[in-house]
């Protein structure tokens, strides 16, 4: 069976600015993979990789064993994106929206499903509003479903809970786990490392384009359990983060 | 939910009718600014020029107003489909929502396809529009049908790709705004929309023929009167290298992502 995710050795380069550098990663079907690093590490610049966005100047990535470049219809229809950005089309409603994007997809009588994850995600009730209209949250929402119209085994969330309320982030939180135990891979970028250490069964750690720390997240935590605890006696997430951002990688 | 999120595999088409009813959805939800609004423009400058050069004939046989109408369709054609494709483009880089057809299986054909069919069903229907509306002041007499297709078609094909290309070149609406404003407009009303270059001094006469929109207006009013400036079947060999150029241009720039995917 082929990885969910494949990146071997890729790099990536804006001008003199390296934003990924030699990066080799593998990700197995049914993961919840954790990517987590400081604002300019390369992580949205590694997700934009997979997802066909940013080419890259060496290396290579695969979705399901399915190359980004070279068969990207295949690689694209296996893949869900949720981007960090609140980005939607003013033109349209919810449900033209979601549409819209099963037709991309070359998914037609797609209507039963659509319902069923409006629904999922309390959608139901702004199915004809137009997205202009929405909250924040709700746009949030609609771009969870947008990344899910085409029922993708690996979903990618890029920040989905910045600037979000504490409610739809526990919701949104249970509805990606959700997805994990139906079998979906999931990938998640977030700066709320106590959700990404309950969450994530695995994390890497990007710093200046390269992974400094990858393990489970129980290894983590025991590894850099010594260096640094709390009161209690008990390592979180964010004191390893720390310590290893601030020069102690693997 | 009754059942798990991973399904069966689904059985994919092409994401291409999708994208071109978007596209065609996209203007046709603001109709008033997109279709409406340039046909009353079309409207008025015939009522302006057609009334200040009442009485002077063209071609030796056809009152001005006649001869205008096919020339005012054509350029609200072409305006129309070069706005659709660039004003799209433009709006989904600026706003970001781009992503989401990038983000599908779609290759640089379809993409190319359906922005320029969309292009070509705006421009048709504007330019419709200014016909039935202008039809009132005179219908002029339609020699040759197919002419008037061909040249609509492959005029609002090119004004199309140009628009798409002007979109993925312009980082800012200003830089779009000149692309259309110094190239477009100067080269649609010096196309001979107005007058026929045989009234012009030798020297701007010469200087028409390296216009390629006055091949599409002189082309398309061919269709009409059975007269042109020059032989229909040049202008069709010109405008079809024309439309061969920007085509491969825009498809160069979709495969290669520039200014789309970094």
């Amino acid at each position: 069976m082929h990885p969910a995710i494949s990146i071997k050795n890729i790099s990536k380069h804006y001008g003199a600015l390296q934003a990924l550098d030699d990066v080799s990663l593998t990700i197995e079907p049914g993961e919840f993979f954790g990517l987590l690093g400081p604002n300019g590490a390369g992580k949205t610049t590694l997700i934009s990789i997979l997802a066909g966005l940013v080419t890259p100047n060496q290396g290579h990535a695969a979705i399901m064993g399915a190359d980004v470049q070279k068969s990207f219809r295949e690689a694209r229809r296996m893949l869900g994106v949720v981007p960090q950005e609140l980005v939607f089309d003013p033109f349209f409603t919810v449900r033209e929206t979601l549409r819209f994007q099963s037709g991309y997809f070359g998914i037609r009588n797609n209507d039963a499903w659509i319902d069923e994850i409006m629904a999922y995600l309390d959608l139901t009730g702004k199915a004809d509003s137009n997205m202009r209209s929405l909250s924040g949250g709700m746009k949030r929402r609609v771009l969870v479903a947008q990344a899910l119209v085409h029922r993708p085994p690996v979903i990618i969330l890029d920040e989905p809970t910045a600037g979000v309320d504490v409610e739809l982030r526990q919701s949104l939180w249970q509805f990606i786990s959700r997805l994990n135990q139906d079998g979906h891979t999931i990938v998640l970028t977030t700066h709320y490392l106590e959700e990404a250490e309950a969450l994530c069964q695995r994390i890497a750690m990007l710093k200046q384009g390269k992974i400094v720390a990858l393990d489970s997240t129980k290894n983590l935590l025991a590894r850099y359990g010594s260096v640094k605890k709390d009161g209690e006696g008990k390592t979180d997430l964010e004191e390893v983060f720390v310590n290893i951002m601030s020069g102690g990688a693997l | 939910m009754k059942h798990g999120l991973i399904r069966p595999p689904l059985e994919y088409g092409s994401g291409f009718p999708t994208l071109l009813r978007k596209e065609v959805l996209r203007f046709y939800k603001v109709g008033f600014q997109t279709v409406a609004a340039p046909v009353l423009t079309a409207v008025l400058y015939l009522m302006i020029f057609g009334h200040v050069l009442e009485g002077r004939e063209v071609y030796g046989r056809l009152s001005y107003t006649a001869f205008l109408i096919p020339g005012l369709v054509m350029m609200s054609v072409l305006q129309n489909a070069f706005a659709n494709t660039s004003s799209s483009i433009i709006q989904s880089k600026v706003t970001g929502n781009l992503v989401f057809v990038l983000l599908a299986p779609l290759s640089h054909l379809e993409f190319y396809a359906a922005y320029i069919l969309a292009a070509v069903f705006r421009g048709v229907v504007v330019g419709l529009g200014v016909f039935l509306i202008t039809a009132w002041y005179g219908l002029p007499s339609i020699e040759n049908p197919l002419w008037i297709l061909i040249f609509a078609f492959l005029g609002a094909a090119i004004l199309g790709s140009l628009g798409l290309i002007a979109g993925i070149w312009a980082d800012k609406y200003d830089q779009l705004a000149a692309f259309q404003n110094f190239i477009i407009m100067p080269a649609t009303m010096l196309s001979g929309v107005f007058y026929s270059i045989h009234s012009l001094p030798p020297a701007w006469q010469a200087v028409s023929h390296f216009n390629p929109f006055f091949y599409m207006i002189d082309g398309f009013r061919y269709g009409f009167f059975g007269v042109s400036d020059i032989s229909p079947w040049n202008s069709l060999a010109i405008v079809t290298c024309f439309f061969i150029a920007v085509s491969v241009i825009a498809l160069r720039l979709l495969q290669k992502g520039y200014k789309l995917r970094y």
